[in-house]
């Protein structure tokens, strides 16, 4: 069939709007002049301020422990979740647990921001814990909603894991949790270890929540940023976005080679 | 090593009044919702019998074998394998063992480590399950793949490392999914042979589901025909073939031509059947349960009908030889398929060996032809 | 019995026994097996020691917080810590009151603000949503029609700006929309500011105009299209792109041959069977974006009405909780109903 040319150009118009803003950013983060659309110049003092600047290094390293905390507990609570809602089948609250863990995944950043918050306060007033919103309350708060991404990641891959594999197991002596350990989490690692990332990524990227549900001295990454860039743009900013942006495409790239190299299931006949 | 013990053939325990079932199926019934896949079906299955549940999509028979396993609990009804009652009784705790029709090898585990998995969770010392392993891959013939993964295996070796994975803790009882459906043709011939020999050797009674009737034939000691969630049949697979109870049964194994038609002389020792669809009556040569003027349907294998251009002598000139005209022929080398067309319409397949090699007399198409057949070859079916 | 009879008491299994009469040499006894048998007994299955975590998780961070938003869109707005009155109050006598204030959410009925932040939420989702649509729609056929190489690194491409941060790509149109920006300075340096002035000679005697450079994108309704657009794009193209690599090809071959010219195939064929993955984008980028807050606020202007954003002013601005938990409330309410009829819509098309 004759292909026509309106789609691949439209098609790389698309790309272009896609990553001409995130060129920009990297090309104006090594521009001398403060003006961040006007070049004025190579050069790289903007990254040298950032790695000067306490605030965004004390932002960065809480974000980075919040994200590795709560991708981590998102991991275990989604993934025993996913478990609950796709293998076993009938139980008193199936319906309510499955309702709860995609909620998050619907309801609007503010609205989970704001009743966390309210809960964390309400606890203060009669348990007297927790004491103060800080780092504990972003990581329970970011814990919640990533379980969700978590479990729907799982619980998907689960559905279309072999069941045959689970019951052979069974049938050879193993109890369920033998199972689950042997055999279906070591099959399912790769959509568990995509989903720590996922949860990572989202963790780490969140403004909204964690606005809502910090204390004093516990201001995350994008918090930090927000309140630059509110007042307008700031070359500092484009440096510290070149430096994520570098990082994550290296990971990505890499990921993506690591998945392509990876041997095909065909047997020989 | 493994004493040969005596194959199962010799003993036919089920023909033995005495002899005690190893395994007890009683009134076992399962529904899914409204739906009974398995209605109400019982059956004794004794050692070391390799036995087949035959029968197509939908009959009940794969419900059945996981209802064995463990897999699912049953509506109705109870199971009892080697006296003791499995109901409660989780799959991990069973002594029986599933060879799955996907195989289901674990991805991630190398051969060997399949086939150790059931000894492991028994906690055997690392030399006893070394022993075993390597007696398995032995058995199987697959030396020298231990590290392999299933991914680097074929159909036919994945098939074998299942089967050594099942038999591994010895179970009394192993179950066999479809387990030769995977395999081409070749294969599958090869590979039923060395299943009944590793039956015969190590003595596990074998229950085999299959839709294969040609499978079902050749590997069982008997075979459980079943239809809709019941057992149609439960014979040796002659008896299945040569005396099936129905029409179903009848028609569900090899080719058949029935006829329908109605009881005119009903005596102990013989009964004559008037049908007009076969043009002529039919003389069965033993006595049958039924009384005169029943309708009832009478059976005959393509095999069991001889083609002939003039009309034979026979005992009764009026009975068990009609005529008809030679439609199509189908030489498949070792036999000829004739398809006769009778006079009142009704289509007759007949098979024939070629036993003589460019037989000039071989009858052809458009010929004119006389069918016949003895008192005692065809099946009287009241249902 | 037979020999395969359980021994109650000692944690044996019944495999244990069957070994031992098949002459395997005997393992070593497990107390789990015994533990489990009681519990088991008691009711209590191994299953909820997985049902349990999540479940009792989700209650108290997810459920319990919903519950205190009802409670305190019920109270009343006060200075202090915390800035509410509490619901439950004893009075002197030693009763229990409760006082609901319903002034929250009848105040939200009357102030039209929050009914125009509704339905302006509304608009500007949908129309973000169709831009995204026409836009992402071309990309994931293209991908989609590739060969296997280019399709993985397309993709790749597609999905790379998706893990690096929202924040920041959302920062970086600040620079490319705002006066003297990227794009003006680029249209400026292309001429364009030429082109426009003739156009306008030509079109002077209708009446019309075009605005002089710098056109003013940022702090715009526009520019919160242009960013809800852009940061939800790879929502839109991943579930087109993974409906349209489906497409039998064979398909749209079999048209050809049956004689339609390819727009025609397109209407006929492949966009009525791309329906399902249609809906899936387009639910994936309508209901987020109803409830943006930092779009809005970085790239919207003032008049910029978002229903998020005015729950966040609620909030951090007046101090006002009880009216921003109001808000919530019926956010939450007007949310679930598009999601509903979205979810009805898009049954209706699979069962089709």
């Amino acid at each position: 069939m004759k292909r026509g040319l309106f789609i691949p150009i439209v098609a790389t118009l698309g790309f272009i709007f896609l990553y001409a803003p995130i060129i920009s950013l990297v090309v104006f983060s090594f521009n001398e002049s403060k003006l961040v659309t006007v070049w004025g110049g190579f050069s790289t003092k903007w990254y040298g301020e950032l790695f000067a600047n306490p605030q965004v290094l004390d932002a960065g390293l809480l974000s980075l422990r919040v994200a590795a905390a709560s991708a981590t507990i998102a991991l275990i609570l989604g993934t025993l979740c996913a478990v609950a809602l796709s293998r076993f089948r009938r139980f008193r609250g199936k319906t309510l647990l499955g309702g709860m863990v995609s909620a998050p995944l619907v309801m609007p950043d503010v609205i989970t921001g704001l009743s966390l918050l309210l809960l964390f306060v309400a606890m203060e007033e009669v348990f007297g814990w927790p004491a103060g919103r800080g780092e504990l309350t972003i990581i329970i708060a970011h814990s919640t909603f990533c379980m969700a991404y978590v479990t729907v990641v799982v619980a998907s891959r689960l559905s279309d894991l072999d069941q045959s594999l689970e019951e052979a197991a069974q049938d050879l002596g193993a109890i369920p949790a033998r199972v689950f350990f042997d055999i279906t989490l070591p099959i399912i690692a790769p959509a568990l270890i995509s989903s720590w990332l996922l949860s990572f990524t989202l963790s780490l990227d969140d403004l909204v929540i964690a606005s809502f549900v910090s204390g004093p001295g516990s201001s995350t990454l994008p918090m930090v940023i927000f309140s630059k860039i509110k007042l307008g743009v700031s070359p500092d900013v484009n440096a510290l976005a070149s430096l994520i942006i570098g990082v994550v495409a290296l990971g990505v790239i890499i990921a993506t080679i690591i998945q392509l190299r990876r041997p095909t299931k065909k047997a020989p006949a | 090593m493994l004493d040969k013990p005596e194959i199962a053939a010799d003993a036919r325990p089920w023909r033995d009044p005495e002899a005690k079932p190893f395994v007890k199926i009683r009134d076992v019934t399962k529904k899914f919702g409204d739906v009974a896949a398995v209605n109400n079906v019982s059956l004794d299955i004794f050692k070391g019998e390799l036995f087949c549940l035959l029968g197509g999509s939908g009959s009940g028979k794969s419900t059945l074998l996981r209802m064995l396993a463990g897999f699912e609990d049953l509506t109705a009804g109870t199971i009892e394998i080697d006296g003791q009652n499995m109901a409660n009784v989780p799959p991990y705790q069973r002594p029986v063992n599933m060879m799955f029709q996907s195989y289901a090898l674990f991805p991630h585990m190398t051969v060997w480590n399949n086939i150790a998995y059931g000894l492991k969770r028994d906690h055997l010392s690392k030399p006893d399950i070394d022993a075993r392993v390597a007696e398995l891959l032995h058995l199987v013939k697959l030396e020298g793949y231990e590290q392999r993964k299933p991914n680097q295996l074929s159909g036919g070796q994945r098939q074998r490392v299942a089967l050594a994975r099942s038999l591994a803790k010895r179970p009394k009882l192993l179950l066999l999914d479809e387990p030769l459906g995977a395999l081409d043709k070749k294969l599958r011939e090869e590979t039923q042979y060395e299943l009944v020999k590793i039956q015969e050797t190590t003595g596990v009674t074998f229950i085999v589901v299959t839709h294969d009737q040609e499978e079902a034939m050749s590997l069982s000691t008997r075979i459980g025909v079943m239809n809709q969630g019941e057992i149609a049949m439960i014979g040796e697979p002659q008896d299945i073939y040569e005396f099936p109870n129905s029409r179903f049964v009848a028609g569900f194994i090899g080719s058949v031509n029935m006829f329908e038609g109605v009881v005119t002389e009903d005596e102990d020792d013989h009964i004559r059947i008037r049908s007009a669809e076969a043009g002529c009556d039919v003389y069965v040569s033993h006595g049958v349960d039924c009384a005169p003027d029943q309708i009832l349907w009478w059976a005959i294998r393509p095999e069991k009908i001889t083609l002939t251009r003039e009309k034979p002598e026979a005992e009764f000139p009026d009975a068990n030889i009609t005529h008809g005209m030679v439609e199509d022929v189908v030489y498949l080398g070792d036999m000829s398929v004739f398809q006769v067309v009778l006079e009142s319409g009704k289509r007759l397949r007949v098979t024939k060996a070629n036993s003589l090699r460019g037989d000039p007399e071989a009858i052809s198409w458009d010929e004119e032809v006389w069918a016949s057949w003895s008192g005692a070859a065809g099946s009287v079916l009241t249902s | 019995m037979g020999e395969l009879e359980r021994r109650r008491g000692f944690g044996a299994d019944v495999v244990t026994a069957e070994l031992a009469t098949a002459g395997l040499p005997r393992p070593v006894w497990r107390p789990w097996g015994f533990l489990r048998e009681r519990l088991t007994m008691m009711g209590i299955g191994g299953r909820w020691a997985v049902i349990l975590p999540p479940l009792l998780w989700l209650l108290i961070f997810f459920l319990i917080p919903l519950i205190v938003v009802i409670k305190i869109a019920f109270s009343e707005s006060v200075v202090g810590q915390p800035p509410y009155m509490p619901l439950l109050t004893i009075s002197p006598e030693g009763d229990v009151q409760m006082t609901l204030h319903l002034s929250n959410f009848i105040f939200l009925t009357q102030d039209h603000l929050y009914l125009d932040a509704y339905l302006s939420s509304l608009k500007i989702a949908a129309i973000s949503t169709i831009l995204a649509l026409l836009v992402g729609y071309p990309m994931a056929y293209f991908i989609a029609r590739s060969g296997d190489r280019a399709r993985n690194i397309l993709l790749m491409l597609v999905i790379l700006p998706f893990w690096s941060s929202f924040l920041l790509r959302v920062y970086a149109w600040i620079g490319f929309l705002k006066n003297n920006g990227v794009i003006d300075n680029t249209l400026e340096a292309l001429g364009v500011q030429h082109l426009i002035d003739a156009l306008n000679a030509a079109l002077a005697p209708l009446g019309w105009a075009i605005p002089p450079l710098p056109w003013a994108m940022l702090y715009t309704d526009f520019g919160v299209y242009i960013g809800i657009v852009y940061t939800y794009l790879p929502f839109m193209i991943l579930p087109l792109y993974t409906n349209l690599v489906k497409l039998d090809g064979a398909l749209l071959e079999a048209s050809a041959d049956l004689g339609a010219k390819p727009f025609r195939t397109f209407l006929s064929v492949t966009l009525p069977l791309s329906m399902p993955g249609v809906i899936a984008g387009s639910m994936l980028v309508f209901i987020p974006a109803i409830g943006e807050y930092v779009i809005p606020q970085l790239l919207g202007g003032p008049s910029t009405l978002m229903i998020g954003r005015v729950l966040w002013d609620e909030f951090f601005t007046n101090r006002d909780w009880p009216t921003a938990s109001a808000v919530a409330i019926a956010m939450l309410v007007v949310v679930v109903v598009p999601l509903m009829i979205l979810q009805r819509a898009q049954n209706a098309v699979v069962e089709r």
